[in-house]
């Protein structure tokens, strides 16, 4: 048989081997490019910052990897597999989705239930408990002693029985937020639930720093309303209609902490109201070129809710020749067409009556309580939400894309001055990474945010095309808590999983992945990465079919060993990805040195330098006590001196502030 | 050395009535051993067995059929072949940029979809509509199709294909809302319907239709409220 292609019949170790194979082929390959990228010595800082380059392998690995279930080939680069564990027997063949994760644990919802992951020897994860309680999609949270679950299909049960709900209004049903405590993690308490009208396809869990009696919850449904004989009080007419309709708000339940039996939800936020958008965040590649061929012909053009078009001749002159007539000219003046300008413009204003309600709903909500800012992903809208008061968010900013299908969801970057939004085109059923299909569409856009205001930069797409059998667009991911840069790892269902650096909004770069073969050779089967999250210095994937992968991160020359060592050093006690904390790193000489691999990468300093400060920095790891103080206050010292100067200031003072983080 | 694939493996699980607490000391019975931390958790007779145990749930499933999940799938299917028609007519009629990519959206959406359903009625052995690539359906004869909610009428269709430029671009955004709006008529009938859309796959299908085609009714209507209002009639 073809060694590289393994059938069922193979043993572990030739699965093992030939991921092994491809990362070290993959590994030789980096060698060589970092061979290449070295010889840089006496090079000094001139110029600009040199961007981001890395050298993937090329064919791209991730072409024609064989199919299979548990044995389907598997590329890797820059990324190590830790472990690889099967669904437990009660969930095989049954939808896995998000993850949330507590200490050691890591909680992962299941279309039948949430299966908690004792991982803390990550090379073999272990079963807390199969907790058997069945609704779609189980996107699951945690806070303190508390579980959230969401429940949104017409199965769910307030039983947790396996059986459905056959009735089309029924008493027995559970949509929305199911709540357990699970302060003995082996044996967790179903002790209420909160029913919403849409159900709870996504919940949001928010923290908010200035209250700790309660904690909140943003929920998200994207399904069609409850009857009101189900659940009292919900009603789809339109707000004209009646103003306590369910559509065109969002849920927010709030918990308190002391007695979470008594969570209800105490406001539905109408954040859409008087939503006017332009219809895209600025012209799309093929609409700016036919706009110049427009403009180049002589079109007469007119901005239309912040957007230029280009009307037709045919369109314009019989008013240009009315507006020259009324005067008794026969050659346009300038005000003729200023004239014709302003009615247009007047025309174009959207008519009362036929305002565009907006979205009905978000698909998710990511909060970032450190800045006081929610990103909403909401139909054909990302919106920017302030939550300083969490019980009435408001929206302060929102864009669209026409490139857009359906916003998913949303990252900010740590800093708070980029927000990255995703595209679940398809609905993460169909396969939108072929070769044919756009780069545009199901992709990430990333905008900068100016105050309030969000500035599309760029599209982030997985580079490498999947087959028809694969379903794959952009999905669920997180920080990788690198300093200095923005780095996200996220999952692309079957497209597997992308870690790219997107520190320069307008040229994101891939910088590692992991993907596998189809899940079925013949049609297109059910798995992939719904769900990929850094925990803790762990990359832990939920995958749909095939259980919980937990990889890490291999050095490359986009990453040193020194910028995983200082991800590795955040710790977290709990992390649920949609409500994204504030990264802080501890004061390491990995910190230290992650900024100097990062400022000689650019080349924002010599060499020399470069070499200075690294022997500097050993030296005063290996003294200690007032010694060691002293050489780093000194380092710092001339390091501080020497920021005016760079080419990358504030890197400079990043590298500053850490040497001196280590001398306190 | 497969085990037979036991169907009251999956069906032991869904007579349970109650909470179920399953307490399992490993993943998998023994089978985490092998110190490098480099590969799979389990053996290869385990996931032998797991693998025949999720072909056995996978297949089970599609043993227990609502009618009306296989009457909207069906249905469904005839809708999406409409929009297909309708949106094949794009690029000859001279539409603008933005419809046609929003056509261009619309075919590769619904193609998708149209297979998904498809190859769904398949494995339920069911009959399955056959769509051609330019959306027409050669086994259907007359309009019986026609009375679905916001279905094009054939006079509707005829004016659509004969339309040109913005002409064509405000007929097609007009009923392309339409017809949106009938898929999500849909939907809500569906899921108003006792034993409908306890399968998760036609639950989740169901909500996305809904919901996208939702989403393109609200953008279509931004579109048609920027046309030029001197382009309606």
């Amino acid at each position: 048989m073809n060694p590289t292609v393994p059938n069922r019949s193979d043993a572990p170790s030739s699965r093992a081997r030939v991921a092994r194979s491809l990362t070290l082929a993959v590994a030789l390959l980096t060698v060589a490019a970092c061979a290449q990228s070295s010889g840089m010595d006496g090079m000094a800082p001139s110029g600009s910052l040199r961007p981001l380059t890395i050298s993937a392998p090329t064919p791209d690995p991730r072409v024609g990897l064989g199919a299979g279930l548990f044995d389907a080939e598997e590329a890797l680069w820059n990324m190590r597999v830790v472990s690889t564990t099967p669904p437990p027997e009660p969930f095989v063949g049954v939808t896995s989705s998000d993850l949330a994760f507590k200490d050691n644990y890591a909680i992962q919802g299941n279309y039948s239930g949430v299966q908690i992951w004792d991982i803390s020897n990550p090379a073999s994860p272990t079963t807390v408990i199969t907790y058997v309680c069945p609704a779609s999609q189980s996107d699951v949270s945690v806070y303190g002693d508390l579980m959230f679950v969401s429940g949104e299909g017409m199965t769910g049960r307030l039983d947790c029985s396996s059986e459905g709900v056959r009735e089309a209004v029924s008493h027995e049903r559970l949509r929305g937020i199911r709540i357990f405590d699970i302060s003995d993690i082996r044996n967790p308490e179903y002790v209420a639930n909160v029913q919403t009208c849409r159900g709870s396809h996504t919940h949001t869990v928010l923290e908010d720093p200035n209250d700790q009696q309660n904690v909140y919850i943003y929920v998200s449904g994207s399904s069609t309303v409850r009857p009101d004989a189900e659940l009292a009080g919900c009603s789809d007419a339109l707000p004209s209609e009646d103003p306590n309709s369910a559509l065109f708000r969002i849920e927010v339940i709030r918990v308190p902490i002391a007695n979470p039996a008594a969570a209800a939800i105490v406001s539905s936020p109408r954040i859409f109201n008087d939503l006017v958008a332009p219809p895209t965040h600025g012209l799309a590649p093929d609409d700016i070129a036919a706009l110049e061929e427009a403009r180049a012909n002589g079109a007469f053009i007119v901005t239309i809710g912040g957007s230029e078009r280009a009307l037709p001749g045919r369109m314009i002159q019989p008013m240009l020749d009315s507006v020259m007539q009324a005067r008794g000219a026969s050659t346009p003046s300038a005000a003729d067409s200023a004239a014709v300008r302003a009615g247009l413009e007047a025309r174009f204003t959207p008519r009362d009556g036929a305002a565009n309600l907006g979205p009905t709903q978000c698909h998710d909500i990511t909060v970032y309580p450190a800045i006081g800012l929610a990103g909403g992903a909401c139909e054909g809208y990302g919106l920017l939400l302030d939550i300083s008061d969490p019980v009435n968010p408001r929206r302060v900013s929102e864009v669209a894309d026409s490139n857009f299908s359906y916003w998913h969801s949303a990252t900010f970057n740590n800093d708070g001055t980029k927000v990255l939004f995703t595209d679940e085109w398809g609905g993460g059923g169909a396969p939108k990474c072929r070769a044919s299909d756009p780069v545009e569409w199901g992709a990430n856009a990333i905008f900068t945010l100016d105050g309030r205001d969000m500035e599309f930069e760029s599209y982030y797409k997985l580079p490498a095309p999947q087959t028809s059998l694969e379903n794959c667009v952009a999905h669920n991911g997180s920080l990788i808590p690198v300093p200095g840069r923005d780095i996200m790892v996220q999952s692309w269902y079957q497209g597997g999983i992308s870690i790219f650096d997107w520190t320069d909004a307008t040229n994101p770069v891939e910088i590692a992945f992991q993907d596998r073969g189809p899940s079925d050779a013949n049609r297109q089967g059910a798995g992939g990465s719904w769900s990929v999250y850094w925990y803790n210095g762990l990359i832990v994937s939920s995958e749909i079919s095939r259980g919980l992968d937990i990889f890490e991160l291999v050095p490359s020359e986009a990453l040193s060993q020194n910028e995983i060592d200082a991800a590795k050093s955040v710790h977290w006690d709990h992390l649920n990805s949609q409500g994204q904390p504030k990264i802080e790193w501890p004061a390491t000489f990995a910190l230290a040195r992650s900024f100097v691999d990062q400022l000689e990468r650019s080349r924002a300093m010599t060499s020399g330098w470069v070499s200075e400060i690294r022997s500097d920095l050993d030296a005063a790891e290996s003294a200690s006590g007032g010694a060691r103080r002293s050489a780093l206050n000194d380092l710092a010292g001339r390091v501080s001196d020497d920021a005016g100067s760079s080419l990358d200031r504030d890197k400079v003072r990043m590298l500053a502030d850490a040497i001196r983080g280590l001398a306190q | 050395m497969d085990e037979p694939p036991d169907p009251s493996d999956a069906m032991s699980l869904s007579g349970k009535n109650q909470i179920l607490l399953v307490l399992l000391a490993t993943a998998v019975a023994g089978g985490c051993a092998t110190g490098t931390g480099s590969s799979s958790g389990a053996t290869s007779p385990d996931l032998d067995r797991l693998e025949a145990l999720y072909r056995a749930r996978t297949d089970s499933a599609t043993l227990s059929v609502s009618e009306a999940d296989v009457d909207f799938m069906a249905g469904m299917i005839h809708h999406h072949a409409q929009a297909l028609v309708m949106s094949r007519h794009a690029e000859g009629a001279g539409a603008s940029p933005a419809v046609r990519r929003l056509t261009a959206r619309i075919i590769n959406a619904q193609t998708d979809e149209i297979g998904l359903m498809q190859r769904w009625l398949r494995d339920r052995d069911r009959m399955v509509p056959e769509v051609a690539e330019d959306g027409t359906m050669p086994m259907m004869s007359g309009d019986h199709s026609m009375h679905m909610p916001g279905m094009l009428s054939m006079a509707q269709l005829s004016e659509l294909a004969q339309a040109e430029g913005s002409e064509y671009d405000r007929l097609f955004l007009t009923y392309m809302i339409q017809h949106h709006n009938g898929a999500v008529t849909m939907v809500h009938e569906l899921f108003a319907t006792d034993g409908a859309a306890q399968d998760e796959f036609v639950f989740k299908l169901a909500s996305d239709i809904q919901v996208d085609q939702r989403t393109e009714v609200a953008r279509m209507q931004g579109m048609l409220d920027a046309m030029p209002s001197g382009s309606r009639r």
